[in-house]
C-alpha cells in the first residue's frame, strides 16, 4: 500500500463530503428529502449543501416518501442523478412501489432504452430504543428486487467512496447507513476517493473462521474477533460492502481457506441476507471444503421492541457472535 | 367565588385539569429522557393540549382514536391512566404495551385507543377501516384520527379520506396544524391556506378551528361526531395550533423565529382557558392553582410508580409476534 494521506472524519462528514464533491462535478445531481436543506438533515449528512448549491438542488420536501422517490426515478430517466434521502430507512415501505415497481424495472421493461441513475439513501436506526417502526434492517427486501444495487458501508472511508460510486453508477442504488455509525470516526483518504461497487474488503485477516458482515455488524464482528484472538482463534472478517452485486469470489476464497463460515447480520432471520450469503457460498465452495456447518447470527424473527432488555435480546450481540464462532470451531 | 362548583363548572374545570395533566406529563417525560429513563425520543404535545382535550370531550368512552408520534396528549385526553402510560414510555413490564411500544406506540384498547403510529399519517386508513367496521357491527361509535399538517402531504391521507367518503365511514380526521414538520415550515409543504379545504375534493365537510381554544374545538368536534353517528360520513377538522417546544427530545434544535415563538406562547391554550374560566366565574385563580398542583402530583406519582416497576423479562421478547395458532410451534418460523 502506498502511503496516501488521510484525515479523520465521522461517517456523517464523510458522506457529506461525498455529496458535496459529486454535486460540484455534476450539476445534474439534486438532493431531495425531509429536513435536509435548512436543517442539514437530522443526522447532518446534508449539512451546508443548501448554502453551497441553492434551493433548486437541495430540496426540503413535504413528507411524501412515495412522491420524492418517484420524482427521483423520473429525474433519473431524463438524465439527472437524484439523491433521495429517506429520513429513516424504514420509511422506504411508503416508497417501495416507486422504488421496486418503477425504479428497479424501468430499464428492463423499456428494453434497455433508459437507465435510472438514482440513489435512495437513509439510516438504519436500531439499537437506541426507537421501536418497531424506526429500527428495521431491511436490506433483504432490496436484494430480492432485481434491478437494484444495495450498499451498506461500515467505515467512514467506505461510506464516502461508495456513495460517490453510487451516484456515478447508472443503476438505482439503495444506500443503507447505520445511524449509530454516523458519529464514528475513521481515516478517509485525501483527494478523489472512490470505492468500486461489488468489491469486498477484508477488514481483518485470520486463518480459522470467516465472518461475513456488513455495516454495523462489521464492528461487532471485529470486536468478537479481538476477543476470540485472545483464546487463539483467528477470525477473518470479510465486509462485502455491496450486498448486491455480492463479491462472492472474495467470500468463497476466504471460506475455502478457513473451511468455516459465520454470517452476521442485523436483519430478521427468515428470508434474511445471512441466508443468502450462506446459499451463495455453498454454490461456490465445495461441501468437502467445509469443516463445520455454516452459522447465521441474525436478529430474532420479531419486530424490534422498545424496552432495553427486549431490544438487546432481539438484536445480535457480541456473545451471539462469539458463541457462533465457538460452535463452528468445535464442529 | 363560591367553593361549590355547578355541573357546568365541574365539566369545564375537568377540561382544564386534563390539559394541565398533559402539560405536566410532557415536562416530566422530557426530564426522564434527559435522565436516560426514556430511550429513543419524546415528542411533546406542549401548546397543543386544547386540540386533543377539545376533541375527546366530544367523544364517548366507547369511541376510538388513533394517534401519532406526538401522542401522549391524545392518550391522556381519551382517558388513559398516567401510571401505565409512564411505565410504557420508560420501557417497563407494567406499561400498556408491556414495554414493546414505547413513547410513539401506546395502544390501550380498553380505553378506545387503537394505537399511536410513528409513521407520519400511517393510521388514517386504519381509522377509516375501523370506523367502517364499527358501523358494520351495528355500533354507533366513531373513530377520530389525529394527524399533523406534515401528514396531510402523504398519499395515504388522500386515499384514506376518499375511501372513508365512499364508505360513509364514521371517522373524523383531525389535522393538528402546528405549522411545522420538524424544521420544515408549512409554506414549504403546501400551496394552499387551509388543509381543511381539501375536504371539498373528497365530498365531505372541512372545518377550520382555532386549535388553542378548547371550547371551540369541542364544539366543532361535537358537530362532526354527530354527523358521523348519523351515518353521514367523515369530516376533516383542521385545528390551527403551535407546538411551543422543539420537535422532540432527540431533535431539540429549533430554527423557528423567536417572535413567532413568543407570539404563540402568549396564546398558550391552558393560560387562555384558565383566564376564561375565571372571567366567567367557573373557577377562582386558587382553584386553578390547585388543579395545576393536582396534575403535577398525579404525574409525579405515575413516574414514581413506573420507575419502581420491573423491566420486561428478555425471554418475553419473542412473545406476541403472532396470534396463538395450532401451527405456532418452536422452530417453525425462522
Ligand atoms: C413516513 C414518515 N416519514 C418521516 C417521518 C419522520 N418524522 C417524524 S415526525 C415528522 C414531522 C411530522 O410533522 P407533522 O405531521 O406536522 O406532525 P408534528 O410533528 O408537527 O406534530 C417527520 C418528518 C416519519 N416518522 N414517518
Ligand atoms: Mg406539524
Amino acid at each position: 500500500m502506498s502511503a496516501v494521506a488521510t484525515r479523520e472524519l465521522t461517517m456523517a462528514d464523510a458522506l457529506n463530503e461525498a455529496l458535496r464533491e459529486e454535486m460540484q462535478r455534476d450539476p445534474t445531481i439534486f438532493v431531495i428529502g425531509e429536513d435536509i436543506a435548512r436543517h442539514g438533515g437530522l443526522f447532518r449528512v446534508t449539512a451546508g449543501l443548501l448554502d453551497e448549491f441553492g434551493p433548486r438542488r437541495v430540496i426540503d420536501s413535504p413528507i411524501s416518501e412515495a412522491a420524492i422517490t418517484g420524482a427521483g426515478v423520473g429525474g433519473a430517466l431524463i438524465g439527472c442523478r437524484p439523491v433521495v434521502e429517506l429520513q429513516i430507512s424504514d420509511f422506504v415501505s411508503l416508497a417501495m412501489d416507486q422504488l421496486v415497481n418503477h425504479g428497479a424495472k424501468w430499464r428492463y421493461m423499456s428494453g434497455g432504452q433508459v437507465s435510472v441513475p438514482l440513489v435512495v439513501r437513509g439510516p438504519i436506526s436500531n439499537g437506541i430504543g426507537m421501536a418497531a417502526q424506526h429500527s428495521q434492517t431491511l436490506e433483504a427486501w432490496f436484494v430480492h428486487a432485481p434491478g437494484l444495487v444495495v450498499i451498506m458501508p461500515s467505515t467512514a472511508a467506505d461510506a464516502k467512496g461508495l456513495l460517490k460510486s453510487a451516484i456515478r453508477d447508472d443503476n438505482p442504488v439503495v444506500f443503507l447507513e447505520k445511524r449509530l455509525l454516523y458519529s464514528r470516526k475513521g481515516e478517509v483518504p485525501d483527494g478523489e476517493h472512490l470505492v468500486p461497487i461489488g468489491v469486498a474488503d477484508v477488514k481483518r485477516e485470520g486463518r480459522d473462521v470467516t465472518i461475513v458482515a456488513a455495516g454495523a455488524s462489521v464492528q461487532l464482528s471485529l470486536q468478537a474477533a479481538r476477543q476470540l484472538a485472545r483464546e487463539g482463534v483467528e477470525v477473518e472478517v470479510v465486509d462485502p460492502r455491496t450486498l448486491k452485486p455480492l463479491d462472492i469470489d472474495a467470500i468463497a476464497e476466504s471460506v475455502a481457506r478457513t473451511g468455516r463460515l459465520v454470517v452476521v447480520n442485523e436483519g430478521a432471520r427468515a428470508g434474511g441476507f445471512a441466508s443468502e450469503v450462506v446459499a451463495r457460498t455453498l454454490d461456490h465452495v465445495p461441501l468437502s471444503d467445509f469443516k463445520a456447518t455454516p452459522e447465521r447470527v441474525t436478529a430474532k424473527d420479531t419486530p424490534i421492541p422498545y424496552a432495553t432488555p427486549l431490544e438487546r435480546e432481539v438484536l445480535p450481540s457480541l456473545e451471539d457472535v462469539v458463541s457462533a464462532v465457538t460452535r463452528v470451531m468445535q464442529d | 367565588m363560591t367553593s361549590v362548583e355547578t355541573g357546568a363548572s365541574v365539566a369545564l374545570t375537568q377540561l382544564y385539569l386534563t390539559m394541565a395533566r398533559i402539560r405536566a406529563f410532557e415536562a416530566k417525560a422530557m426530564d426522564l429522557f434527559a435522565e436516560k429513563y426514556i430511550r429513543g425520543s419524546v415528542h411533546p404535545y406542549t401548546g397543543e393540549e386544547a386540540v386533543a382535550v377539545g376533541v375527546c370531550a366530544a367523544l364517548r368512552p366507547e369511541d376510538y382514536i388513533t394517534s401519532t408520534h406526538r401522542g401522549h396528549g391524545h392518550c391522556i385526553a381519551k382517558g388513559l391512566e398516567l401510571r401505565p402510560m409512564m411505565a410504557e414510555i420508560t420501557g417497563r413490564a407494567t406499561g400498556y404495551c408491556r414495554g414493546r411500544g414505547g413513547s410513539m406506540h401506546i395502544t390501550a384498547m380498553r380505553h378506545g385507543m387503537l394505537g399511536a403510529d410513528a409513521i407520519v399519517a400511517g393510521s388514517l386508513a386504519m381509522a377509516a377501516g375501523a370506523a367502517y367496521g364499527l358501523q358494520l357491527q351495528g355500533k354507533d361509535a366513531v373513530v377520530v384520527a389525529f394527524f399533523g399538517d406534515g401528514g396531510a402531504q402523504q398519499g395515504i391521507f388522500h386515499e384514506a379520506a376518499n375511501l372513508a367518503a365512499v364508505l360513509d365511514a364514521p371517522v373524523i380526521f383531525v389535522c393538528e396544524n402546528n405549522q411545522w414538520a420538524i424544521s420544515t415550515p408549512i409554506s414549504c409543504a403546501i400551496r394552499i391556506e387551509n388543509i381543511a379545504d381539501r375536504a371539498a375534493g373528497y365530498g365531505f365537510p372541512g372545518e377550520v378551528v382555532d386549535g388553542n381554544d378548547v371550547l371551540a374545538v369541542r364544539d366543532v368536534a361535537a358537530r362532526a361526531v354527530e354527523r358521523a353517528r348519523r351515518g353521514e360520513g367523515p369530516t376533516l377538522i383542521e385545528a390551527k395550533t403551535y407546538r411551543i417546544t422543539p420537535h422532540s427530545a432527540a431533535t431539540p434544535t429549533d430554527n423557528r423565529a423567536p417572535d413567532e415563538l413568543s407570539y404563540w406562547r402568549e396564546r398558550d391554550p391552558i393560560v387562555r382557558f384558565g383566564r376564561e374560566l375565571v372571567e366567567a366565574g367557573h373557577a377562582s385563580p386558587e382553584r386553578l392553582e390547585e388543579l395545576d398542583r393536582q396534575a403535577g402530583e398525579e404525574v409525579e406519582d405515575a413516574a414514581e410508580w413506573a420507575l419502581a416497576s420491573p423491566y420486561p423479562d428478555a425471554a418475553a421478547a419473542e412473545e406476541d409476534v403472532y396470534a396463538p395458532a395450532d401451527w405456532l410451534t418452536p422452530g417453525r418460523l425462522a
